[in-house]
């Protein structure tokens, strides 16, 4: 059957029809998510199976567009052909391999997601509610990564964003949940106003913001121009992916259903900054300052997560680090140039597998121990949960770059390619690789910490539980993306992953690593060994003690568990000032807007109270003043005759 | 300088006049004042009748006299109505048109 | 009559009726009772009199008199009759700073009006006026050709007047009169006297006002003296009456005849 498609899509026509069609990828979920919301309580019974088909129709379709990619290349289609009349609008998908690559990623994962969602949220009598949330994000997110243009692209971004509070405050019941919204939604706001900025100066300067007129004449600009370019659109990506100083949202955003946070905050939604920074290669090419803030950017923020991560005893908010600081390297590797943007993206595929299986193992292991989240009251359900343990193995080894699973084919190459060196600065190579390698060891440390701590040593439960496996609808999406977490890595290398992107990235040069890239390999290895040992020390063997209450730390692990004070930061540095600044402009304007409108009126009031008091009611003094007038009358002819 | 010791005489007259209608209170004093003051008025007309040597001012005083005489009779005639219903010719007891 | 200078049997007059004038008006400002003020509101007038003679118009000083002083003050002192001649003015000043609102205005006025006079030119025409001596009949030459309407006016304008006090001096009857029998009825039920009061005087050698009568028995009868007199004590007491009344009072009948 594949021969088949790839046979009709190699015709001329079947060509033009496969890319004609994209915009069905789109267009099916965003449908279904309008049918679902406006259907109300009826469409209970049959609403997550229509979900669940929009997404797998919009995977099929992806598909049969990738095959056409392969055979015929990239492609750009006017979604507004059918105005005619001398206007002409520039709304438009493209189609090339870096926007089918995160096509591919998006449909797929999300369709195994849509499944598990069937079974984990069944419970729930918002289920229908839930899928169609669910659709409208992957519509959003496929127009975001399916533009042509930076102005289509903020019609996806805005979508993404919209979906991300839609369904982070999905249980709005509980005011905490609804918060968090709140907080993703203005994170994201503050990074939006970073892709506005960005794409008002390319108007000032293009007329246009497509990427067709954009990137290829890049260069023309001056240095300065890209580098603001540049670092609005860091701040945008910052936003959206969030890297410091945007990312105090993410821990905040496990609020929402487990599925949520697989799907959105942490294969997909989250790594559309990264999309953003790689697909405006040709603009940090030619801004050095730019992309140098994009490095320091990424190492800040995967330290940052990694240290978080030690020291969280929330299941979910430990991923959440651990996707923050993933994602950290994604931004390092697409700051090292279009050499690095393969492995950036090539891991953020990866990443997309293992991810999703960590989150979708760690929804299991809720359900299995009716909603809660704290580690410490976990401990040895790999004998209960066996293929939630499998899975969450596989995932466990990708994330620390263990070969030969999927993560030590992209993090390796990431960490290999930050020990090299732009011309004439060599301080980076071997800050930026260090700090990766580090990052690598702390990765190691923590998620072996949360493996243990919830599968391994002894059993630390509350009273009556009963682990169980989950059902059939969510163990055998899991294994899907189990099997991703093994093979995938391989698969991309096999297949050449870095000469399919190629055409769609700026030409970049190799360089060399300032250390032997064997070397890397191997003290990253052992560093990786060594934090895994560490905690299975500390959390796994069966001598280990886990105190199932949170034991008193120094200022580091406190400051960690605090999420590194971002919060008293954020608080201190922006709500104040802007509380301060929103009770001086309410002040204002009651005293001096008010009060010079109330000051005027009580002016007029005592000035006519004033001369009120003129009309005494006595004859007398209106005969006074009748003979002053006339002494005035008088004194004035004669001041005019002297 | 006759004229002017006769204009000075009327200016004074008047002043008195003026003075009487601010400060005294019983209405009929205060109309008293009137009256002196369209005396003054008279004197100063004789003094440049006297002046201009014709006898236009003396006309113009006679008919200021008669236009005097008639007033007086209203205005007296207003001042017995009022005291008839208020009981009062102070000036200050009509004061309704206060604020 | 040079109007350049006054001649010195004007300026005589002048200096001597002027004060006066002012001295009379003034009362105005300073007398605490109302017909005093009026009284002497009627010198003033006099002496402007003089002063109109003075100035070549005795047709004025004389009209001046008998409407000013005649008429126009008269009616000034019936109505300070009517109103109350004890209802006495209080020199409390009510409104405040009314006093000193008077006096700054006054002396302002006073210095306006002197600056006025001093800063003019006077044209003096010598030897106008007609025939010398005849005043009145060139005032009515004038007056009957050139102001023959002006006239008719001012007389339509002294009916509307007379017209005017009488509609505003009307009182409109709210009760029914008072007939005599009723009036009888009235003084009986109070146990009043019926007849008018004996006339005051003693048989016929007193006859004023003040002088009460005597009874048959010797007695005086105060009801034969107004009122108002005997509010005020001054009434005639019995030891004013001549000696020998008292000793040989009258008898009540005619004496008996003697053939």
């Amino acid at each position: 059957m594949i021969n088949n498609v790839i046979l009709a899509a190699s015709t001329a026509e079947g060509g033009q029809a496969a890319a004609r069609s994209a915009w069905l990828v789109i267009a099916i979920p965003l449908i279904s998510a309008g049918l679902l919301l406006l259907a109300g309580r009826k469409a209970d019974k049959w609403g997550h199976l229509l979900g669940v088909a929009a997404s797998a129709a919009s995977f099929v379709i992806s598909l049969w567009v990738f095959a056409d990619l392969l055979k015929n290349g990239s492609s750009d289609i006017n979604l507004a052909w059918w105005i005619n009349g001398g206007f002409t609008l520039d709304f438009g998908l493209q189609i090339d391999q870096l926007s089918m690559a995160f096509v591919l990623l998006v449909t797929f994962v999300g369709t195994l997601i849509h499944i598990y969602s069937i079974a984990y949220m069944a419970h729930d009598r918002d289920r229908r509610r839930f899928f169609a949330y669910l659709n409208l994000f992957v519509a959003a997110m496929l127009l975001l990564v399916l533009a042509n243009s930076y102005l289509v692209l903020f019609v996806g971004w805005e979508g993404v964003g919209l979906a991300s509070y839609l369904l982070i405050g999905f249980w709005n019941q509980r005011s905490e949940y609804a918060v968090a919204a709140k907080k993703a939604f203005i994170a994201n706001r503050v990074g939006d106003f970073g892709l506005l900025v960005a794409m008002m100066i390319m108007l000032g300067e293009f007329g246009s913001v497509s990427f067709a007129a954009v990137l290829p004449d890049a260069a023309v600009l001056s240095p300065t121009t890209l580098t603001l370019i540049g670092l609005a659109l860091l701040l945008a990506a910052c936003g959206k992916s969030a890297q410091f100083p945007l990312q105090s949202w993410l821990g905040d955003a496990m609020a929402g259903p487990t599925p949520v946070s697989a799907l959105i905050h942490a294969a997909t939604m989250v790594t559309a900054g990264v999309y953003l920074v790689v697909r405006s290669g040709p603009i940090f090419e030619g801004a050095p300052g730019a992309r140098l803030a994009v490095l320091i950017v990424g190492a800040v923020t995967l330290l940052y997560g990694a240290i978080v991560g030690c020291a969280k005893d929330d299941m979910k908010k430990a991923l959440a680090a651990s996707t923050m600081s993933q994602i950290g390297y994604m931004m390092l590797a697409a700051g090292l140039g279009p050499v690095g943007a393969v492995f950036a993206i090539m891991h953020l595929l990866t990443h997309g597998f293992f991810k999703a299986g960590l989150f979708l193992g760690a929804g299991s292991v809720m359900h299995a121990m009716r909603d809660q989240v704290d580690m410490r009251r976990f401990g040895a359900l790999g004998k209960f949960m066996k293929i939630t343990w499998l899975t969450m193995m596989a995932g466990w080894l990708a994330i620390l770059g263990i070969p030969p699973f999927a993560g030590f084919f992209s993090k390796d190459k990431i960490i290999e390619q930050a020990f090299v060196a732009p011309a004439g600065q060599v301080w980076q190579g071997w800050a930026f690789g260090l700090v990766a390698m580090f990052g690598a060891g702390l990765t190691a440390f923590y998620m072996s910490r949360l493996f243990f701590m919830v599968f391994q040593g002894k059993a630390r439960w509350t009273d009556d539980q009963h682990p169980h496996e989950s059902p059939g609808l969510m163990t055998v999406p899991m294994v899907i993306l189990a099997l991703g977490s093994v093979f995938g890595g391989l698969i991309l290398t096999v297949v050449k992953f870095d000469d399919y992107l190629a055409p769609a990235l700026v030409e970049g040069h190799h360089g060399e690593p300032v250390v032997n890239a064997y070397a890397i390999m191997a003290a990253t290895l052992v560093l990786v060994l060594a934090g895994a040992w560490i905690a299975w020390a500390k959390f796994g063997s069966a001598k280990a003690v886990v105190p199932v209450l949170p034991p008193a730390a120094d200022g580091l692990v406190r400051a960690a568990r605090a999420d590194l004070y971002q919060d008293t930061v954020n608080h201190g540095l922006f709500v104040r000032p802007g509380q301060a600044l929103v009770a001086g402009a309410t002040k204002t304007d009651n005293s001096v807007v008010d009060g010079a409108v109330r000051g005027l009126a009580w002016l007029f009031l005592r000035t006519g109270g004033l001369i009120a008091r003129l009309q005494n009611g006595y004859a007398r003094s209106y005969a006074a003043t009748m003979l002053a007038g006339v002494i005035l009358l008088v004194a004035i002819v004669l001041a005019g005759r002297i | 300088m006759s004229v002017t010791a006769y204009l000075l005489l009327a200016s004074v007259i008047f002043v008195i006049g003026a003075t009487t209608v601010l400060v005294r209170r019983n209405s009929i004093v205060v109309f008293m004042g009137i009256e002196l003051m369209l005396n003054a008025a008279n004197l100063a007309f004789l003094a440049f009748a006297r002046m201009w040597g014709n006898v236009e001012g003396q006309l113009a005083a006679f008919f200021v006299m008669v236009v005097a005489a008639a007033e007086v009779v209203v205005g007296l005639a207003i001042i017995v109505s009022l005291f008839r219903t208020r009981r009062t010719v102070s000036v200050d007891d009509e004061n309704l048109l206060r604020h | 009559m040079n109007g350049l200078e006054m001649s010195t049997a004007e300026q005589v007059l002048f200096w001597i009726v002027g004060p006066i004038t002012v001295l009379g008006a003034s009362a105005l400002l300073f007398s605490k009772r109302a017909v005093l003020t009026a009284c002497s509101v009627m010198v003033t007038m006099v002496g402007l009199a003089f002063l109109y003679v003075g100035l070549g118009s005795p047709f004025l000083g004389v009209v001046q008199v008998v409407v000013y002083t005649g008429a126009i003050m008269m009616l000034f002192v019936f109505v300070l009759m009517l109103v109350g001649v004890d209802v006495s003015d209080s020199f409390v000043e009510t409104i405040r700073g009314q006093r000193w609102i008077g006096a700054i205005f006054g002396l302002g006025l006073l210095v306006v009006l002197a600056g006025a006079v001093y800063r003019s030119t006077f044209t003096f025409v010598i030897g106008g006026e007609g025939a010398a001596g005849d005043n009145a009949g060139a005032v009515a030459s004038l007056l009957f050709s050139d102001f023959a309407f002006t006239l008719e006016v001012t007389g339509c304008l002294l009916i509307v007047a007379a017209m005017g006090a009488v509609i505003l001096t009307h009182r409109v009857r709210l009760t029914k009169p008072v007939t005599q029998p009723q009036l009888m009825a009235g003084r009986t039920k109070r146990g009043l006297r019926l007849t008018p009061p004996p006339a005051p005087g003693n048989y016929a050698r007193h006859n004023a006002a003040d002088v009460p009568a005597i009874d048959p028995s010797g007695r005086v009868i105060e009801a034969s003296v107004p009122s108002s007199l005997r509010l005020r004590g001054q009434v005639h007491t019995l030891r004013g009456l001549s000696q020998d009344l008292l000793e040989d009072p009258p008898a009540c009948g005619p004496k008996e005849v003697k053939p």
